[in-house]
């Protein structure tokens, strides 16, 4: 399958872009429905299960990009030995159950564009998406799915908080059974190339591609 | 809630530098406690963490302060640990050319993998050469272990073997 993307970015709020100049959110809609993963995106698990060695899990904090992310997730407050990346956390988990485990399309497809590229890609319900979507500090009081108390980073439209970064969305904005239109967003931290990004999101809408 | 509303809270330009400072101090140091992890893998007794901050958030400039110098702690205590390991290894590794030369002179001595920091389970042990009669004779050998036991399940097919 080929063909171009239509990318775009999201907004950045201005503390975090002033912190984070380098910070992005790409993103790109398209039709797709979740549903259970086809034979062939099994077969490129089982594949990919067979060339992420114990050695390659033990380098991945030293690649460029799953590195970028550590060292982003360090600057934010996150210990990623504690909450992992979500490369090192993939990583982590195919060593843990002997293979990258199938659990659903979507689910497969975010998680094959984690490990090949090391970007790790986030998923919303268009449809109750409302307007743009972009990165910036929460308000008090705000709900991500649970009550914040403020100062945390979240992917947010203009509605409210969608997710705290790198956390799981609000069920009435992610992906459900019903869904027919997907937002996939990727962050871009600093040291990330724009062609890795743009290959994780391509990445994830091929496979979806595959199960349509 | 709509987007105007949020009004963002910008650092001094003075402290901006300083922060953007530290976040480079924090990138060089992941950076190196990265490459040391990997160097010091397979071995074990090394602590990696450093406090989480309650993230994702912006940290105060006393955080950012506080995670580099956790960071740079980190890095050093492991650093000391790992040339010490391996210096204990390399001492290691001359005691088991020393048992392949001279087995009388280590009797019973048993050096594993781990000892010189490698992965795997094999161990280099000095043992008599058949037994009692080479304990009383004096004919001494390294015996190399296979390695790791194969991996057997304890479920239906091993119990039929």
């Amino acid at each position: 399958m080929s063909f171009e993307l239509e990318l775009s970015r999201g907004w950045i709020g201005a503390d975090l872009a002033a912190e984070f100049p380098d910070l992005a959110l790409l993103q790109v809609s398209m039709e797709a429905r979740p549903g259970k993963t086809p034979p062939p995106v099994k077969e490129r698990l089982r594949e990919m299960s067979n060339r992420f060695t114990g050695g390659k899990a033990v380098q991945v904090r030293q690649q460029a990009v799953p590195w970028a992310y550590r060292v982003f997730f360090r600057q934010i407050g996150i210990d990623p030995d504690e909450r992992r990346t979500p490369v090192e956390a993939a990583a982590l988990e195919r060593m843990r159950a002997g293979a990258f485990q199938s659990t659903n399309l979507l689910d497969d497809a975010l998680l094959i564009a984690t490990v090949e590229t090391g970007v790790p890609v986030l998923a919303f319900d268009r449809d109750r998406v409302q307007g743009e979507v972009g990165l910036r500090v929460a308000q008090a009081g705000e709900q991500a799915p649970y009550p914040l108390r403020g100062g945390e980073i979240v992917t947010a439209d203009e509605a409210g908080p969608l997710s705290v970064l790198f956390g799981e969305p609000n069920p009435d904005r992610g992906v459900t059974p019903a869904t027919e239109r997907m937002l996939l967003a990727a962050v871009q931290v600093k040291g990330v190339p724009d062609v890795s990004v743009e290959e994780a999101l391509w990445t994830v809408t091929e496979t979806l591609g595959a199960g349509a | 809630m709509a987007l105007q509303l949020l009004e963002p809270v910008l650092a001094p330009a003075d402290e901006r530098a300083a922060r953007r400072s530290l976040l480079d101090q924090i990138a060089k140091l992941e950076g190196e406690l990265a490459q040391l992890f990997c160097t010091a893998f397979p071995r074990t007794g090394f602590e990696w963490g450093v406090g989480s901050r309650g993230g994702p958030r912006l940290l105060s400039l006393g955080e950012l302060e506080r995670v580099r110098d956790e960071l740079a702690e980190r890095l050093q205590d492991n650093r000391s640990t790992l040339s010490e390991r391996t210096w204990q290894e390399e001492q290691k590794r001359c005691l088991v050319e020393e048992m392949l030369l001279e087995p009388e002179e280590h009797r019973w001595e048993r050096i594993s993998n781990a000892e010189i920091g490698e992965p795997g389970c094999k161990h280099w042990h000095v043992r008599p050469r058949y037994g009692l009669i080479g304990m009383l004779v004096g004919w001494w050998r390294v015996v190399i272990s296979s390695g790791c036991p194969l991996a057997k399940g304890r479920g239906q097919s091993a119990a039929a073997r």
